[in-house]
């Protein structure tokens, strides 16, 4: 059936051919944000998307993160399928009541009579030069709540796909974009479309050590495998992709491959995503261990505005080189 | 039936008081009527009926003080005949007793190898293959003994014992936890009928060890000769004078006509594992180091054959150098002795009114006192004193 013959393609096109096709096959799905409109997405993830689907669909909102993310999700309860663009991620902390103590909560308080169909999209990540104001990785603080399922956008195919899938979740669903990736070129199927939003996946197959990552860190983690390949040392790469409900069962098939394990995550290293990641393997794969779980993990501190700094302040290709040899050789 | 629950009355209450019940068994109740008086920290507080049918039980008596959600009354719902009382409780109780008759096997914990750095993976993997993972040496972070470095020495290990022949009547399959409790048994038995004597005495070693590296000059290292082997054959000699101790306990005093020294391997798993040394008073030193040699690895494999286990006539356990300074010992029954040797260490000793510094064993007996007395023991302590002290004789 379908066309396997690769398309290149930005990141930010693949979101966007996924928001048209979401908005073309569903009446019932509208985008709402700042700026999403008019201005064609701070990002220019949603340019020209109001010219073709007019104001009713593509609908320009107040600076009120509250009250745009409220009403997606009063829309959701509704019947509609909305979906919220929150700008960046620092700007979510406002949004942060609705989606928390509202969209992840009303199924279970009303004791599953009211479902929150709304998906939620988040600029994030760090590399951009937007310094502390916009450089973020909060995952760990949205994989933390109950009742919401958590996606990040690692790969191209999932920024094509990921969207399309989480509209046909009856639950709130918040995805993860990463502002770095926009203008980055890779190459998926041209007739690629909704992908499964359950599963982690591994990116490339290895059987020395297991990569466990997601996000920015997927492309750098197969750039650091490339890399380690040609030093004779097979790393695998897993991208969780789900933060939320996590896949266990393919983090610890995994590590009963390889029996190593070094988790890559932008985000700050206490109580973050990788130490989740990392205590599952212990609980669940500690005797297929044949060396202590590592991390890398972004510096704690607000992120630097200077480049070389900002650099330093995240894992970067090299620095999971480093760490994959120093485990593997010591 | 319809169970009728203290209910909670607020969110900080956890239990309330029944001061009056205003129904009886037999009264019809309707949704929302008043059936009983509860008393909280608030106050008394009134307590409807949610649901219509006849009192069919009281279960909770007046000025009664039970937590929220306890069961207090049973209702039959309207139109509901009366059903058997007993019936519900009966299967609990049931239930219960089922329950408590099966009851769990905790797992029994993975064996642990005090100060040894090995990966989770690397010790699973050597327990499964009965490997001792001390004699690996480690390659990973700090020495750590890793997967590789544990299947390269099994597969080591699969080539130095596979060229040869089938052994005979090999024990039958020992694992550790057998050991465990074989081990328990044999040490409650003797702790429950032996009445131990202990005795010490600190041997000088410095002419057993001076010896001892000369004899070790000219030998090829594999053949070098260490201390316990001149431990066993002093010990196996000072018995020839005292077979009293050589003997068992079996409806009387029963001694051995050979010296066979049962020899305590510990087991890195747990556990510890006594092969005999047969006739060790007529071999030489070289034949104690060669018979050693054999004896450990296959012990710590488990590959013992039930001769090597049935034999030994005394049981003598060495702790070496990194052990404690002195070990007294449980007799292993129907054995009537145990002679046990701490590490070798440095001492300050007083001779002809001078001080010096020499190298000192502590040796002791742990005698089974229906069999012999103290003095025996100590006349035998002496005895092995002095063959140390002519190490070339030995």
């Amino acid at each position: 059936m379908g066309d396997k013959t690769g398309i290149l393609i930005t990141y930010r096109e693949a979101l966007k051919q996924a928001l048209r096709e979401a908005l073309l096959s569903d009446d019932r799905v509208f985008l709402v944000g700042e700026d999403v409109g008019r201005y064609g997405g701070a990002f220019a993830v949603s340019k020209g998307l109001l010219q073709e689907f007019g104001p009713e669909r593509i609908m320009d909102a107040p600076l009120s993160e509250s009250g745009f993310t409220g009403a997606g999700i009063g829309a959701a309860l509704a019947g509609m399928r909305p979906i919220v663009e929150v700008m960046t991620v620092n700007f979510s902390l406002l949004a942060m009541d609705q989606i928390v103590n509202n969209a992840a909560t009303l199924l279970h308080m009303s004791g599953g009579q009211l479902n929150v169909p709304v998906v939620i999209r988040m600029g994030c990540g760090i590399g951009r030069q937007l310094a502390a104001q916009h450089s973020h990785s909060w995952e760990p603080l949205y994989a933390h709540i109950p009742g919401l399922i958590v996606l990040s956008v690692g790969t191209h195919e999932d920024a094509r796909g990921m969207l399309l899938s989480a509209l046909k979740s009856p639950d709130p669903v918040v995805i993860f974009e990463y502002t770095y990736m926009l203008n980055l070129e890779k190459e998926i199927p041209a007739d690629a479309g909704a992908v499964d939003i359950t599963r982690a996946k591994v990116r490339r197959e290895g059987r020395n050590i297991s990569i466990i990552t997601y996000g920015a860190g997927v492309y750098k983690a197969l750039d650091a495998a490339a890399e380690l390949a040609a030093a004779g040392i097979e790393a695998e790469v897993l991208d969780l992709r789900v933060l939320r409900p996590l896949d266990e069962a393919s983090v610890v098939a995994s590590v009963a491959k390889t029996h190593r394990a070094l988790v890559v995550e932008e985000a700050w290293r206490s109580g973050g995503f990788a130490a989740e990641i990392s205590a599952r393997i212990m609980e669940k794969a500690f005797y297929e261990l044949d060396a202590p779980v590592q991390r890398l993990c972004g510096v704690e501190a607000p992120i630097p505005y200077p480049k070389h700094l900002e650099d330093a302040s995240v894992p970067q290709i090299a620095d999971i080189v480093n760490a994959v040899k120093k485990m593997i050789r010591p | 039936m319809i169970e009728f629950r203290m209910p909670s009355l607020g969110a900080d209450m956890e239990a309330g008081t029944l001061r009056e019940w205003k129904v009886k068994p037999g009264d019809t109740v309707e949704r929302g009527d008043i059936i009983a008086d509860v008393e909280t920290m608030k106050g008394i507080i009134e307590i409807e009926v949610f649901d219509a049918g006849v009192v069919e039980q009281l279960l909770v008596k007046e000025d009664e003080k039970v937590p929220v959600g306890t069961v207090m009354a049973l209702i039959r719902p309207a139109g509901e005949t009366a059903a058997p009382k007993p019936a519900e409780r009966h299967v609990y109780e049931t239930f219960k007793s089922i329950v408590n008759v099966k009851e769990e096997i905790p797992p029994v914990p993975a064996p642990v190898h005090e100060g040894l750095r090995a990966s989770p993976l690397a010790r699973r993997i050597a327990a499964e293959n009965h490997l001792d993972l001390s004699t690996v040496q480690g390659s990973g972070e700090g020495g750590a003994i890793t997967r590789e470095d544990v299947e390269k020495a099994i597969a080591e290990r699969d080539i130095r014992l596979k060229p040869r022949p089938a052994e005979p009547a090999t024990a039958p399959a020992a694992s550790t936890e057998n050991i465990r409790m074989a081990v328990a048994a044999a040490m409650s038995k003797s702790n429950r009928e032996i009445p131990h004597y202990y005795l010490e005495t600190s041997i000088d070693m410095s002419k057993a060890l001076a010896w001892l590296a000369g004899a070790n000059r000219q030998r090829p290292v594999a053949k070098r000769l260490l201390p316990v082997v001149l431990l066993i054959k002093a010990t196996a000699k000072a018995l020839r004078e005292f077979p009293d101790l050589n003997a068992v306990w079996e409806n009387g005093l029963q001694r051995k006509a050979e010296i066979n020294i049962g020899f305590v391997i510990s087991l890195r798993t747990g556990g510890l594992i006594v092969p005999a040394i047969r006739n060790a008073d007529k071999k030489s030193p070289d034949d104690l180091m060669e018979t050693l040699t054999d004896l450990i690895p296959r012990a710590r494999a488990l590959k013992l054959r039930s001769s090597d286990l049935s034999e030994s006539t005394i049981t003598l356990t060495n702790l070496g150098d990194d052990g404690a300074d002195a070990v007294f010992g449980v007799i292993y029954p129907p054995q009537v002795a145990i002679v046990g040797f701490g590490g070798i260490r440095e001492q300050p000793v007083a001779e002809n009114g001078l001080i010096g510094v020499r190298p000192v064993l502590r040796a002791t007996l742990a005698g089974d006192h229906r069999a012999t007395d103290g003095l025996t023991g100590s006349r035998f302590l002496a005895a092995l004193q002095q063959l140390l002290q002519q190490p070339e004789t030995l």
